[in-house]
């Protein structure tokens, strides 16, 4: 059996979600994600179901839910796009595992922390979608936009923090 | 063995789930010839994927999409009529002037048509359009894809080439019953073949990872500059040839595909605020009959402001009074009491000064010639 101290992190931190919030909040965020860029076309940088992603993951702490929810999430993204589908499924898949393995290091409850996180995951899903494009599609013409990247990682980060507020009132302990 | 699993379980899901997504890629691409993704439609059992995400949405994204537009409808009907009355007046003169030149033109147009039937044209009149509206996007500034609110329900087919009134915008990717995909100019997949209005050079026209729309297929050419027109060329199969595009923005040097040109264009449409399109259903080699009865109207009009100016010009016996042979168009004889003009100095094409009746020191000619005055003396009597 296993045996967890009384102040182990997993112990005192570890949340779960209503199996409605569960499927509608992801939901709901593709969804405006969709709606967005078509009241305004810069809103298109943003990547709100990424942070929805990021949320439930380093909320569960539970790679194996991490890597599930985001690689479903991603999935529904590819079927609005005209990407092949399994290129932004491979990139959060990837992104909720790491971040279901970060949140048991970092506090997830402190500000900055999710900032950090928010914008690092940005960057990173960045690079592995250049990676999956380039490399598993073979499009040689795909090229990275530095400048756009971290613009795009700013911004997210500033989003996540009113998200990030909002779904911790969903949040219950396990 | 059992302990490898327990141990390294979450490591060997997310191996799973990644390798498993992998090989669904590797069915879903078909590499293109050229060696980049292809814009053109996918196969049934992507499209079917595609169509359960795109029918979570869509319901949500018309529901959506009709309240703004209520609120919108309100805005413009009710409240943003200031102006109305002074736009109405502009539009009046506008139309009065667009007239005439459709009268100007309808000569041209005749001719081309003949000439185009000499030469046995094939010229692709579009003969039927489905007005749609813009209900979502993609959501992602990668993939440059709008949802319209109609669909094969509607006579929408994968391929029809989507325009605005201002110029084209992209076409239509996959078509589900009551959706459709708009895949726009701007995406790095989408294309089309294009001709330099002034110059009639052609090149392919193909979205940037910027949402830029470039051609840069073409070599440097002193011929090309700024702010010329670009239209469709119709060797692509999808656009009707002679839509307008864009003009030319600015040419560089592609650094990466030498010794290429990047030539990037402007769209005519405004790409990133598109609410309403047209998509372009049918296509004819003959002119469709609205379009035949404007033309008669232009030609009949065409006709009467011809005979018109030359029963003005038979009717000005002044002009040609003196010389009953003239025709119409004919140059005038030159005037004797008129000088030649000389080229480079001013005025010297009047008419030549009458003699004064009673002459006096003030009248041209009486003042004696300079060299012949001496400093200091004074006026003569």
């Amino acid at each position: 059996m296993a045996e967890h101290s009384y102040t182990s992190r997993r112990e005192l931190d570890q949340y779960g979600f209503h199996s409605a919030v569960t499927l509608f909040a992801p939901l709901a965020f593709i969804l405006l994600q969709a709606v967005l860029p078509r009241l305004w076309g810069p809103l298109a940088i943003l990547d709100l179901p990424l942070i929805v992603v990021i949320f439930f993951a380093v909320a569960r702490r539970d790679p194996i839910k991490g890597t599930v929810t985001g690689t479903l999430v991603g999935l529904f993204q590819d079927g609005l796009t005209n990407h092949p589908f399994g290129v932004n499924g491979i990139a959060k898949g990837i992104i909720g595992y790491a971040a279901a393995s970060i949140g048991f290091a970092v506090d997830v409850e402190n500000l900055i922390n999710r900032i950090v996180l928010n914008f690092g995951f940005s960057l990173v899903q960045s690079g592995l979608l250049f990676l999956i494009t380039r490399f598993l599609l073979g499009d040689s013409t795909i090229r990275l936009l530095p400048v756009h990247e971290l613009l795009r990682a700013v911004c997210n980060a500033a989003v996540s923090i009113p998200i990030f507020y909002l779904l911790d009132r969903f949040r219950v302990r396990e | 063995m059992d302990s490898f699993f327990v141990r390294f379980k979450n490591s060997l899901v997310l191996i799973v789930i990644v390798l498993a997504q992998a090989i669904m890629l590797a069915v879903q691409v078909q590499r293109p010839k050229d060696g980049m993704v292809s814009g053109a439609p996918e196969g049934k059992h992507t499209t079917l994927l595609r169509y359960w995400a795109v029918s979570v949405m869509s319901p949500f994204e018309r529901v959506g999409h009709g309240a703004t537009f209520d609120v919108r409808s309100v805005w413009s009907n009710y409240i943003g009529l200031r102006h109305t009355h002074q736009q109405n007046e502009a539009l009046q003169l506008e139309i009065a002037r667009l007239r005439q030149e459709q009268a100007a033109f309808a000569e041209d147009a005749a001719q081309g048509r003949r000439l185009q039937a000499l030469l046995a044209f094939k010229q692709q009149y579009i003969t039927s359009t489905v007005a749609a509206q813009v209900i979502g996007t993609s959501g992602s500034d990668t993939a440059r894809v709008l949802y319209l609110d109609k669909g094969s329900a509607d006579g929408l087919k994968p391929d029809q080439a989507v325009m605005t009134p201002d110029g084209i915008v992209g076409k239509l990717r996959d078509v589900f019953p009551h959706t459709a995909q708009l895949l726009l100019l701007s995406d790095p997949t989408s294309g089309a073949g294009v001709v330099l209005e002034s110059t009639r050079i052609r090149g392919i026209l193909r979205g940037t990872a910027n949402g830029r729309v470039e051609i840069n297929n073409l070599t440097a050419d002193s011929r090309i500059k700024p702010g010329e027109k670009v239209i469709t060329s119709g060797g692509d199969q999808v656009f009707p040839r002679g839509l307008p595009v864009g003009v030319i923005e600015s040419i560089a040097p592609d650094p990466l595909h030498q010794p290429y040109t990047a030539i990037v264009i402007k769209p005519d449409a405004n790409l990133s605020r598109l609410e309403e399109v047209l998509v372009i259903t049918g296509t004819d080699a003959v002119m469709p009959v609205a379009a035949q009865q404007d033309a008669a109207i232009a030609d009949a009009a065409a006709q009467e402001n011809k005979r018109a100016a030359d029963v003005v010009a038979e009717r000005l016996p002044s002009v040609n009074g003196d010389q009953p042979d003239a025709k119409p168009g004919d140059p005038p004889p030159p005037a004797e009491n008129v000088l030649r003009g000389v080229p480079g100095i001013p005025n010297s094409g009047l008419p030549k000064e009458k003699p004064a009746v009673h002459p006096d020191k003030y009248s041209p000619g009486a003042t004696p010639p300079a060299d012949s005055l001496q400093p200091g003396a004074g006026p003569q009597p």
